[in-house]
């Protein structure tokens, strides 16, 4: 692994974000052929990829690491194995397909470029994903498809129905994020380090390994859409029809599946895990199938197969045995060709008839024969007929519950369920649409242009390619791909001999018959499955939207409850907030004990004495009474105001005389200051002269300042009272000449020694500045509410 | 309040006040003083101005609004802070340099420049609040 090695696979998730970046500059410069342009891209990703196959197959593992914010440990720890290349090279073949055929699907859309760089945006999150060994790393690409996949569901932010589905994919999966963060903290500190390639039993044998589990489990849950999370999916259909080709077929929604495939090593095999997967797996793969059965809209009905195949992965991984992990590499591969193709062809039928409505759409193949031969290929592949890899996964599938015991008797009759319903729903979307009588459809169907159909072409075609050579297949995927998530060495037996003594074509030849069943019964079933969700009365999508529109009101309650826009009760509250600051820790540590009179002071209250103070010390005392006395008495507020500067002046000369005159003399500059502005806020703001706070008011205003103040008073006596730490102060004094040239201590502190804090604090004096700036402003344009105006008739005013 | 004598000795006592804060702003490494008392000084003699003159013609005077010189302020106080990172020591390690002029030496270094972003702050914020306050909001700020 020399630095060549690092620096091609670093390209591998990086180049994507870059051509994003650049996606809408190459649109508009080379407009018509900027699909064909940047699907050069993930092209050549494809083909770097390639050339690793022959290293992975071998056994080889390639690691890189790219050292990111070592202050985190935060590594682009990339980890090629038989798992990641499986996925990496679908997501980047694929993606190849899908740009190509995004810009004939949505050309001359004013936003393609954008779409673009969206696109391509979500392909390196996806590639970094399934690339990357540091569980952080993982974490921030997983979060990175979320966001682009809210990007791209949203991308026609102008309908509703999009917005929503977007948001709500965005915090479904969202939710399993914060999961995943929690789930890799708690591995870190199970383990000490960040890579999954390096976690081994501990795990499993730890007190946490519930915790853990719940985690991961709820990451891969949310994403991959199993029950009770699944209803984000069909909602997200909203989405352009080449996104959900590409992120709802093989990439974004099997990100979950490749979560639980790379922690099975190390969180798989016990007794929860398969339970759990088993369960919630199986539900999810009849509740999909069901689901898909109701709907008569082609993209809704492969939203909701995708829903059942993500449930049936699943459901393979909780077995864990090496059959069903074969079976889950195949069916990953062949659900991504058979998917992908079926919906880049339900976006042809969409674009070239107008509708995508099963029951309206008839005998397309006439006019749209390439389109009818990828969905046949697809279709095929998706009801497991021999010769695609469809028919390798399901006997895989099959292969490894043949004990004929209770319990695989029971995962055998659901996957057989389930299978039989997809193969009837393949059936149904191949026949209803394209064979039979011609419909006629809103607009005249006629095959769509070259770019959109090279992509399900290809597919279909690759479905096929891979199925007639198994001994390569076995070995270049299945090998190194159970090697990668079961860390033992398989040896793969896969073979087209057909052989009637197995048990295993007899269920295949089972699930066709019952799958044709299904097809002929379609349209009961469809009335049956509608009435049971009649009847049901609630989905898991109305329970979404009534936790959102709770959350919603919470905060509202919340916001008016702590901003209600009352200036008296904010100062109220903050008073109140000091006082319980300044008392409660006065009362609760004993500090007002040192202020009681001690025992041996005798009777205290005969050594009572006036105080004695210079004559002019007296003056000072005075004008501080006189002051008080005089804000307490006055007729209105403007003396008010001026009597309150008469005190701070007192305190100011307190200060001057003993010996502090810098604080002296901020003082007098900060009194002046804040009596004329009070005075000028007065006049120009057209208060009333006079207070008129109602008896209860003054009450509570008077007591909030007594307790304040004698707060205040109690922490100074209680501070001077105890022996002063002077350890700062000598430092200060000691160093201030010498190391920092000045000889104002005070100003020293203020400029050097803590010179940041005090770049925060005249930073905080301009955003007040500006702030005032802006309520004044505010005033001057208004049509006149003034601060006495009422808050009800202010917020009516324009 | 407006009356003759205050608006003829106003200028006066402005100028001495804006003489006297820049005084107090750069003796205050060594005596009672510095940026943040010198900032309230200059402002007290703007607001003081603008009481004598109006706020229009106040801020005429000054030609710059007082917010840009706030900002100007904090601007220089950070800038102040970085230069330290070329001489590889951690944000805001002052740097003093001694230049000798005929027979006394002038001490310059980067607190003295963070101080003076102190008094350009101070004194720009509390500016900007007395005269909007002063005018009668009708003139754009």
């Amino acid at each position: 692994m020399g630095p060549g090695m690092d620096a091609s696979i670093a390209l591998v998730a990086v180049a994507p974000f870059v051509a994003a970046a650049l996606a809408p500059l190459v649109h508009r410069i080379a407009r018509p052929f900027a699909g064909w342009v940047l699907a050069l891209v993930p092209a050549g990703l494809f083909l770097l990829l390639l050339t690793l196959v022959e290293q992975v197959v071998a056994g080889g593992v390639i690691s890189a690491r790219i050292g990111w914010v070592p202050a985190f440990d935060l590594e682009l720890s990339f980890l090629v194995d038989g798992l990641s290349l499986t996925f990496a090279l679908t997501i980047s073949g694929i993606g190849t397909l899908i740009v190509l055929y995004s810009g004939a699907y949505l050309r001359g859309h004013p936003h393609l470029g954008r779409f673009f760089a969206f696109l391509l945006a979500f392909m390196g999150a996806m590639l970094g994903l399934v690339l990357s060994d540091n569980m952080l790393a993982l974490f921030m690409f997983w979060e990175l498809t979320s966001v682009t996949s809210f990007l791209l569901i949203g991308f026609d932010h102008t309908r509703q129905a999009s917005r929503r589905g977007a948001i709500q994919a965005l915090v479904i999966t969202n939710i399993g994020g914060m999961a995943l963060l929690i789930g890799a903290i708690l591995v870190y500190q199970l383990t000490g380090g960040w890579d999954m390639s390096a976690v081994g039993d501990e795990i499993r044998d730890s007190a946490f390994y519930g915790l853990v589990l719940a985690a991961f489990l709820a990451a891969a849950f949310t994403k991959s859409a199993q029950v009770p999370f699944h209803f984000w999916l069909p909602n997200a259909m909203e989405a352009p029809t080449p996104v959900s080709a590409f992120l709802h077929s093989a990439t974004m929604v099997q990100g979950g599946v490749y979560l639980l495939a790379r922690t099975t090593p190390w969180l798989g095999g016990t007794q929860a895990w398969t339970l759990i997967l088993v369960c919630l797996g199986g539900a999810t793969l009849l509740w999909g199938a069901i689901g898909a059965l109701r709907q008569t809209d082609l993209k809704q009905m492969l939203a909701q197969t995708t829903i059942a195949s993500l449930g049936l992965s699943v459901l393979l991984l909780g077995l864990g045995t090496e059959a069903a992990i074969a079976a889950m590499l195949l069916y990953f591969v062949a659900h991504a060709l058979y998917k992908a193709g079926l919906f880049m062809v339900a976006g042809a039928v969409d674009h070239e008839a107008g509708t995508r409505d099963i029951t309206v759409l008839g005998g397309l193949a006439d006019g749209m024969p390439v389109t009818f031969i990828a969905a046949a290929l697809a279709s095929l592949a998706m009801i497991g007929l021999p010769l695609t890899l469809g028919y390798f996964a399901k006997e895989e599938m099959y292969l490894g519950l043949l004990s004929w015991q209770w319990p695989d008797i029971g995962v055998l009759a659901v996957l057989l369920a389930g299978n039989a319903m997809l193969a009837g729903i393949a059936m149904l979307i191949l026949v209803k649409p394209f064979l039979g009588p011609v419909l006629p459809t809103p607009k005249p169907a006629h095959e769509a242009p070259i770019a959109m159909l090279v992509g399900p072409v290809a597919l279909g075609a690759a479905s096929i390619v891979a199925a007639v050579m198994p001994d390569w297949l076995g070995h270049t995927l299945l090998e190194p791909g159970t090697l990668a998530i079961l860390r033992e060495e398989v040896s793969s037996h896969l073979s087209l001999a057909i052989n009637p003594a197995s048990p295993i074509l007899w269920l295949s030849l089972a699930t066709w018959a019952l799958g044709y069943l299904v097809y002929r019964q379609a349209a009961a079933m469809r009335t049956l499955a509608r009435r049971f969700e009649a009847a049901l009365g609630w989905t898991a999508d109305t329970v979404f939207d009534s936790v959102m529109f709770g959350l919603i009101r919470f905060s509202g309650v919340v916001t008016r409850l702590l901003h209600h826009g009352r200036l008296e009760l904010y100062l109220v509250t903050v008073f109140a907030a000091l006082a319980l600051a300044l008392i409660v820790p006065l009362v609760a540590l004993g500090g007002y004990n040192v202020l009681l009179p001690t025992a041996e002071l005798g009777n205290w209250s005969a050594k009572l004495s006036w105080p004695e103070l210079a004559p002019y010390e007296w003056g000072v005392v005075a004008l501080a009474v006189v002051g008080l006395t005089a804000v307490l008495l006055a007729p209105n507020r403007l003396i008010a105001i001026v009597a309150l500067g008469i005190q701070g002046t007192a305190v100011a000369l307190v200060f001057l005389l003993f010996g502090a005159p810098d604080l002296a003399f901020t003082q007098f500059m900060v009194e002046i200051l804040s009596v004329v502005i009070l005075a000028l806020v007065m006049t120009r703001l057209r208060l009333d002269e006079r207070d008129h706070r109602p008896l209860e008011d003054l009450a509570r205003d008077g007591t909030l300042a007594l307790v304040c103040g004698a707060g205040v008073s109690l922490l100074l006596m209680v501070v001077l009272s105890g022996t002063l730490d002077t350890r700062l102060s000598d430092l200060f004094t000691a160093t201030s000449v010498p190391i920092a040239h000045g000889h104002n201590i005070v100003n020293v502190i203020l400029v050097d020694y803590r010179g940041f804090d005090t770049l925060g604090e005249i930073s905080v004096v301009m955003a007040a500045g500006i702030a005032i700036t802006a309520l004044l402003r505010r005033r001057a344009k208004g049509t006149g509410p003034t601060a006495s105006v009422p808050r009800r008739r202010q917020r009516a005013a324009p | 309040m407006n009356t003759v004598i205050f608006r003829t000795i106003a200028p006066l006592i402005v100028a001495i006040m804006l003489v006297f804060s820049v005084y107090v702003c750069l003796r205050g490494h060594n005596e009672p003083g510095g940026g943040f008392i010198g900032g309230l000084i200059a402002a007290s003699a703007i607001a003081i101005l603008g009481m004598a003159v109006g706020a229009q013609a106040a801020r005429r005077a000054l030609r710059l609004d007082p917010l840009a010189i706030a900002g100007f302020g904090l601007f220089i106080a950070g800038l102040s802070g970085l230069l330290s990172l070329f001489t590889g020591s951690p944000f805001m390690s002052s740097i003093w340099l001694y230049l000798d002029v005929g027979e006394t030496t002038v001490p310059l270094s980067t607190p003295l420049v963070f101080d003076i972003g102190v008094y350009f702050v101070v004194f720009g914020t509390i500016a900007t609040i007395a005269l909007a306050l002063e005018g009668d909001g009708e003139e754009e700020l």
